[in-house]
């Protein structure tokens, strides 16, 4: 990687002038602290005592048997405190804010995943904490919605544009540059500008060091893939990042195909997407001619995004990562396959991950090995998910 | 001495900002011809984007109607081609920079060369990154537009050292939009600017009177007034020509009052 951030060609520091000074700031703390033995210990201590680290690699054994070819892993992302990876990041970003000196912190959220993380992180560590969240979302999650206020998170919501996803990051890039002096904006994926991609990814590569740790010690050898689902792609980076030097694994990333990758209701954004420069990166974005953003569909609002993490733009380019559509309807028949099967019930977004092996285990030998990351647990989708099948569920 | 300075020559510039296709096309080609002809010095016709993170809710919305009413940059470059053969003023377009890559950046400054828009204000594209665009801009002589912050400090004289055209000081912390108070130290970071470029220093963002122009001007080379004007265009939708014609000769007298009196650190 060369400087300003690059992966290949994407990455950069596409922002406003009035930025350009936090984001050198935040990038000299991050250097800093990232080699300051007491944050590495302070934050490890979190992980573990707080967010019940490391988490479980599972055997899969009756969805193995099930599907009758590879053998399937299950790395419960789940199990963490606040219930999916994003407290991996969030607590290594909020923990920085405070050494910096930050008072406040503010984020965007999609499922809500995030904004509990963060909201949670900010009761634990004293900081006031602002969520922004797409009214589309804060509908079809209307439970995170009180249970980040439940944290003492203020919840602003986004009636800009489509309302989703994309939108609360433009509001919360528009509430950064207007008070940027005690506030950090805590980005809830591998996306944005530098150092965002590359500081995201390195609180969230302890989930693929784990699952190096882990399988080594079941199997005694490496896994011939690991799967994750992707939006703007931390869990996936998360994963994969500790074996892109090991190319007999393949690493896949599934992505949201909404209603199906021959329509416009999706968010396949390297399936379909193009180059473009947006939310401060070079990256592949789901957009019209004219470089406008289009509106993205998925029924999982954490994926429920146009653009894509610029590292995973640039794996995908060197094809050292395989990037594959999953649509609204497989991922729901997922949900409800692992929840029968395992007793696991697995977020909408990850259920797009369990969806995709389902696909390709049965056409692997019993010697080959999967691990499917599950990124978080499904509690609530449960109502969204009623509602898609004609329930009406009463949160 | 291009275009774009010379609207700087002899005077405080009053630089007009519109969202091109709001609420149409048609309406945005008569408000430039209006602009022009009532005291307008630089017209800066902004490419309308879903998602303009810069922005605050009156040119948000703005860009909405554009985008509803079907505006394109190729139908902005056509506009821009017929108005060219009355309106001789400095016209640049604002744009964030995903629809200028996405369209090509070289066919793009080549379409501006074309049309004749004068420079490019890029609000996405500090200046780290803005060898993104440069080399196309050299190639057709498109001036790109350099801003400073309020949070620039020290970057201002690495930004001050390479700009051209004017300098577009960004006159408080967030997005675009009126504000009854500019607490910036204006003044400073003007002063910051003179110490290592000659390059004329217009205020933006916030200024919504013909006193708030005034006052701007008096420590400044120009100023910027954007949602001020996009307010009557969307209070008034086709028939905001009048309005803002009515605006823009009050901005412009404004101005004039400030030249009279002895600049503080202004013009250079």
């Amino acid at each position: 990687m060369d400087k300003k951030g690059r992966f290949g060609k994407y990455g950069g520091q596409y922002v406003p002038e009035t930025l350009m000074k936090n984001l050198h700031e935040l990038e000299a703390a991050y250097q800093h602290y990232q080699n300051d033995p007491e944050f590495q210990r302070e934050l490890l201590d979190l992980l573990k005592n707080f967010a019940g680290r490391p988490s479980l690699l599972y055997f899969a054994e009756k969805m193995t048997a099930d599907l009758g070819g590879a053998k399937i892993y299950l790395k419960r992302e789940d199990l963490n405190h606040t219930g999916s990876h994003k407290i991996n990041n969030v607590l290594g970003q909020v923990l920085l804010a405070k050494k910096m000196g930050k008072t406040r912190v503010i984020a965007e959220t999609g499922a809500g995943q995030h904004g509990v993380a963060t909201a949670t992180a900010s009761a634990l560590m004293g900081l006031e904490c602002e969520i922004f969240m797409g009214k589309e979302d804060t509908e079809r999650q209307a439970l995170n919605v009180f249970r980040m206020r439940l944290l003492g998170a203020k919840v602003t919501t986004v009636t800009s544009g489509t309302m989703t996803l994309k939108d609360a990051v433009n509001e919360t890039m528009r509430e950064w540059v207007s008070r940027i002096g005690d506030t950090h904006y805590v980005l809830g994926s591998v996306m944005g500008p530098h150092p965002f991609p590359t500081m995201v990814r390195d609180f969230q590569k302890i989930i693929g060091a784990e699952i190096k740790e882990q399988i080594m010690l079941a199997e005694g050898r490496l896994p011939d893939a690991v799967i994750a689902c992707i939006g703007g792609g931390s869990n996936a980076i998360g994963a994969f990042y500790e074996f892109i030097g090991d190319e007999s694994v393949r690493l896949i990333g599934c992505e949201a195909a909404g209603l199906g990758i021959d329509t416009p209701k999706n968010a396949a954004t390297l399936t379909l997407g193009t180059v473009g420069v947006f939310h401060g990166m070079k990256s592949y974005f789901c957009q019209d001619e004219y470089g406008q953003i289009a509106p993205v569909h998925s029924i999982s609002a954490g994926l429920d995004y146009p653009g894509i993490g610029p590292e995973h733009a640039h794996l995908s380019d060197i094809k050292r990562a395989e990037y594959v559509p999953v649509t609204d309807a497989e991922a729901v028949e997922a949900f409800e396959y692992l929840s029968r099967t395992e007793g696991i019930i697995p977020a909408i977004e990850s259920s797009h991950a369990v969806a995709y092996t389902k696909k390709i285990a049965p056409d692997m030998s019993a010697e080959q090995i999967i691990v499917v990351n599950l990124s978080g647990r499904g509690d609530k989708d449960v109502a969204a998910i009623a509602r898609y099948k004609g329930v009406d569920a009463n949160e | 001495m291009n275009r774009i300075a010379r609207a700087f020559e002899g005077k405080k510039a009053f630089i007009a900002f519109i969202t091109g296709g709001d609420p149409n096309i048609e309406t945005t080609e008569r408000l430039i011809i209006a602009l022009a002809e009532n005291g307008a010095d630089i017209i800066e016709i902004g490419i309308p984007f879903s998602d303009p993170v810069a922005e605050g809710p009156i040119i948000q919305a703005a860009d909405e109607r554009a985008l509803a009413s079907g505006c394109t940059v190729d139908k902005l470059f056509d506009m821009v081609e017929r108005v060219r053969k009355s309106v001789t003023i400095p016209l640049l377009f604002m744009s964030y920079i995903n629809p200028v890559f996405v369209y090509g950046t070289e066919r793009f400054m080549q379409k501006c060369r074309t049309c004749g828009i004068d420079g490019v204000i890029v609000p996405d594209l500090p200046f780290e990154e803005q060898d993104e665009i440069s080399p196309a801009c050299e190639k057709y002589g498109i001036t790109l537009i350099s801003l400073i912050a309020p949070t620039s400090h020290e970057r201002i004289d690495a930004i001050a050292k390479n700009a051209e055209g004017f300098i577009y000081c960004v006159s408080s912390l967030g997005v675009t939009g009126m504000r009854s108070e500019i607490n910036s130290d204006i003044a400073e970071m003007t002063a910051r600017v003179k110490r290592v470029s000659s390059t004329p220093c217009a205020v933006g963002f916030g200024i919504s009177t013909p006193q708030q122009a005034r006052e701007m001007a008096a420590v400044s080379d120009g100023v910027i007034v954007g949602s001020a004007i996009v307010r009557l265009v969307a209070e008034y939708g086709e028939a905001c020509i009048e309005p803002v014609a009515k605006f823009a000769r009050e901005v412009a007298a404004a101005l004039e009052q400030s030249e009279g009196e002895a600049g503080n650190g202004g013009r250079t």
